[in-house]
This record gives C-alpha cells, sequence and structure tokens, in this order.
C-alpha cells in the first residue's frame, strides 16, 4: 500500500493533506460562484433585458479553457492557489447564474402571483418562495459545478504545483511512480462523487415538500407512454411524472438528473 | 495593456505562421483531436440517450454513469493512460476526451426525448405510426434544440480540454501553452491561450449556425 500512499517529501502536504488542500481549491471557488451568482440571477429575474448579455458574457467566459486562464493571471497573482481559484469561480458563476434564474422563472405563475396577493415584495418573493422553489434546479447547478471543479483543479499542477492531488501526476511522472497516478485518478474521482452525494442529500433536506425515495423511484419508472393498460387510466394526466401539486418547478423531481440536463444544455 | 503587447508580438512572428509549429498546423492538430472525441462521444451517448430516452427505462443507471464519468478528472486520466498504454498516437489523449464529452451528450439526449409533450407521441402512435418512426419522425425534431445544446456543451469542453493533450507531447493549440510555460516565453503562452479561447467561441457559433439549419421553423418559433 506503500508505494500508492507514500507521498514523496516536495509535494510538502500528507494524502490527507492534500484532499483537505484539494476540497478546498474546489469548492471555496463553488461557494463564492454561488455567492456572487445569487445577486446577479436577482437582477436577471426583475429586470428581463439584463439575462440576455449576462448570458451571452457567462458563455464567452465558459468557452476560456482552464489551463488558459491559468497562464493568464500568472501574470497577474502568480503561480499560486489564487490563479487557480480565480478560474474556477468564474466557471462555476457561469453554471448558477443560467441554474438560478431558469429555475425561479419556472416557479409556477400562480404561486408568484398567490406571493404577491400576501403582500410579499419582490426581493422578498424572490428570497422566500421563488429561490426555495428553484432548489432543485439549483442544486442540480451545483452539482455541475462542484464536480467539474473537483476535476480542474488538478490541471493547476502544470503551472507549477498549484494542483492539490494533481501534483501527485507531475511526481508520479518524474519519479516514474505509476502507483501515484493511480492514487490521484482514483482519489479524484472518489471526492467528486461523494460531494455530488452530499449535495444530493442536501437538496433532499432542503426540500422536504419534494417526493423522494421510494414515491419517486415509482414515478420515475412512469414515463411518457408506458403502458398503461386498458381501463386502469385513473392517472391519466400523470403519465408524465409531473407533480401535481403545482410547486413542482420543471416537474422532474423524480429524476434529479432531469434539471442537470436542462442546465448542460442552457450554458 | 501587458496583454495586448504580447499578443500583438505573438501573432505577428511570422515564424508562428509556418510548418510544424505554425498556427494553422497546429489548428489542424487541435480540430483533429476536437472532433474525433467528439464523433466518439456522439456514437455512444447518443444511440444510447435516445433509446433510454424513448422508452423511459434506465434513467437511473444513466444518471449514474453520467455522474462517474463528469467526476473522471481529465488531466488525471490522461497522464495515467499515458503511462498505461505509452505513447500510442493519440489513443491515451482521447480516452480523457471522451469520457468528459460523453456525458453531457447521453443525459441531454435522455432528458430531451424524454420531455417531449406527451400530446404529439400519443397522437403520432394513434395514427399508427412504428415505435421508431414516433422516435426519428416526432420525438426527435422536437427535442433537437436540446440535444444540439448537449454536443455544443461537450464540443466546447472538448475544445477546451484538447489543451492539454500537449502535456504529452501531442499538438494541438496546447503545444504553445505548454512550450511557452517551459521555454518561459509569456507571449506564446497567451497566444495560445487566446487561440483555444477564439476556437471555442467558432465551434459555439458552428453549433448556433447548424441548429438554425437542421431545427424546423415550427420547433424554433416556438421556443
Amino acid at each position: 500500500m506503500n508505494q500508492y500512499f507514500d507521498i514523496p517529501s516536495d509535494l510538502q502536504h500528507s494524502y490527507l493533506g492534500l484532499i483537505g488542500l484539494h476540497l478546498q481549491e474546489a469548492l471555496l471557488p463553488v461557494l463564492f460562484g454561488l455567492l456572487i451568482a445569487l445577486p446577479i440571477a436577482l437582477v436577471c429575474a426583475r429586470f428581463n433585458w439584463f439575462y440576455a448579455p449576462v448570458l451571452w458574457v457567462t458563455t464567452v467566459l465558459y468557452a476560456i479553457p482552464s489551463l488558459a486562464f491559468f497562464v493568464v493571471l500568472i501574470d497577474y497573482t502568480g503561480a499560486t492557489e489564487t490563479t487557480v481559484m480565480i478560474p474556477l469561480t468564474v466557471y462555476s458563476l457561469v453554471l448558477l447564474v443560467p441554474a438560478i434564474v431558469e429555475g425561479t422563472r419556472a416557479v409556477s405563475p400562480d404561486t408568484v402571483a398567490a406571493a404577491t396577493a400576501m403582500g410579499f415584495g419582490s426581493f422578498r418573493r424572490f428570497v422566500q418562495v421563488e429561490l426555495p422553489i428553484a432548489v432543485p434546479a439549483i442544486m442540480a447547478g451545483l452539482r455541475l459545478a462542484a464536480v467539474s471543479s473537483i476535476s480542474l483543479v488538478s490541471v493547476g499542477a502544470i503551472i507549477g504545483n498549484q494542483g492539490a492531488l494533481g501534483n501527485l501526476l507531475h511526481d508520479g511522472m518524474i519519479y516514474h511512480r505509476d502507483p501515484l497516478i493511480v492514487t490521484s485518478v482514483v482519489t479524484t474521482a472518489v471526492l467528486a462523487i461523494a460531494v455530488d452525494g452530499l449535495l444530493v442529500l442536501a437538496q433532499v433536506l432542503l426540500t422536504p415538500w419534494q417526493p423522494h425515495g421510494r414515491a419517486a423511484a415509482r414515478r420515475a419508472r412512469t414515463g411518457p407512454g408506458d403502458d398503461i393498460g386498458p381501463g386502469t387510466d385513473p392517472a391519466g394526466d400523470n403519465v408524465t411524472g409531473k407533480d401535481l401539486t403545482g410547486t413542482d418547478v420543471t416537474g422532474k423531481d423524480a429524476a434529479p438528473q432531469d434539471a442537470a440536463a436542462l442546465g448542460e444544455a442552457a450554458r | 495593456m501587458n496583454l495586448l503587447h504580447f499578443l500583438n508580438s505573438f501573432f505577428s512572428d511570422g515564424a508562428n505562421w509556418h510548418g510544424e509549429n505554425g498556427i494553422p498546423h497546429r489548428l489542424v492538430e487541435h480540430v483533429e483531436y476536437s472532433a474525433i472525441a467528439l464523433a466518439i462521444a456522439a456514437a455512444i451517448g447518443l444511440p444510447l440517450g435516445l433509446f433510454t430516452g424513448h422508452t423511459g427505462r434506465g434513467g437511473y443507471a444513466l444518471s449514474a454513469f453520467a455522474t462517474g464519468a463528469r467526476a473522471l478528472p481529465s488531466f488525471g486520466l490522461l497522464v495515467l493512460m499515458t503511462v498505461w498504454l505509452g505513447q500510442l498516437g493519440t489513443t491515451p489523449a482521447m480516452v480523457p476526451l471522451v469520457a468528459l464529452a460523453v456525458a453531457p451528450i447521453l443525459v441531454t439526449a435522455h432528458e430531451a426525448i424524454r420531455n417531449v409533450d406527451p400530446a404529439p407521441v400519443d397522437a403520432a402512435r394513434g395514427m399508427g405510426m412504428t415505435s421508431l418512426s414516433v422516435l426519428f419522425q416526432v420525438e426527435l425534431p422536437v427535442a433537437l434544440p436540446l440535444i444540439l445544446g448537449g454536443l455544443r456543451s461537450a464540443a466546447i469542453q472538448v475544445v477546451s480540454t484538447a489543451t492539454i493533450a500537449a502535456y504529452i507531447s501531442l499538438g494541438g493549440f496546447g503545444r504553445y501553452i505548454i512550450d511557452g510555460l517551459a521555454q518561459q516565453t509569456y507571449a506564446q503562452v497567451v497566444g495560445g491561450a487566446v487561440l483555444v479561447a477564439g476556437l471555442a467561441l467558432v465551434t459555439m457559433g458552428l453549433f448556433w449556425a447548424v441548429g438554425r439549419l437542421v431545427v424546423s421553423p415550427g420547433v424554433r418559433r416556438r421556443r
């Protein structure tokens, strides 16, 4: 086992230390991205015309390759962790702004009207009604951002050992220690899956009104046009698995990957 | 204005426009890697996504697979494949690029087909269309904008990520970035970065144009 976990001393971190560093370099940017995305999304929700240009700018920013982004920043912030974290913040932002805007826009107009009738101003309505209902869509964006961020940190190894677990790749190559490379890849992948799982868990806790577990699985199985035999059609208008309560933003609570797909296409 | 100065010195250098390390040659290499990777990923992802979306089955297996594919670190996979397979042409670079592209293509194809309005699908079935013609003549045209969105997102990520292929001494625009870092010629690094970003933007424009051409006007107007 030692050949896998005996970290070369030039990295100045233990195995667990590298994991901590990796999580910090990957997840802090996602957090910053979320904090910046919320006010931008609020403005986009209030002023519709503002959304199109924002979408353009974010799409262009997303097109900048991470490695290119890193090296251009070296000139300003040096070969430091900041240089890795700034691009990751931008990428998170790019994924989160459309997720929040599309999610809050998909809130049923009846719900919004009800909130307005109860005397909610547009800011309070956004924070207390639209955001919570949009949680599944926002979480889908967060999951994409977190997983891709964890994967991208490794690239920081190229700009001078700023890649946390990615640094093991470089060391594995120059010291001819292949097991280190396996350790790096497997650990990074496991971290990404674990963080993704935690976010799914967080979503379940944040949306107690949504069906989860067995009920959700049952509805996911009733896809569109699934053979509904003659005479067994009492829920005829629910074949698509849509939530009849009307709070369901996208009708996709049953399968968490749906919102992710839409977020993906919106990029 | 530092950056502009570097850009000017990179692009005005005649040596950067000819031969093995010239921009045209690197462009061809970069496009070649990206196109092959995207084609392989589409060949895997599209049929699977269309089929599972059409039947409405396997959504959970699919989402688990996509999460796994997304979780694989591209750069790590590149290094690992190089060590395991050796420098077998472009294969070590293809594995991470395909793994990167397959998830968005697969998931969007599945979801796009699943989210097609059931009314026209039922109507088509009622008219006696076979399952395959329902898929290809009704569901696919309606779902096309979303499916193209998935392909576009995959293509942009592949073009950006193909940069790291240069780390294992392959070509492409990444060559300028990696070599520039090693030789401390910053103009080359910035030039390479701008070229990749530009290519990604061109890719985006290309998909927009393809969308205009192949998406039925009826579907386009509704969106």
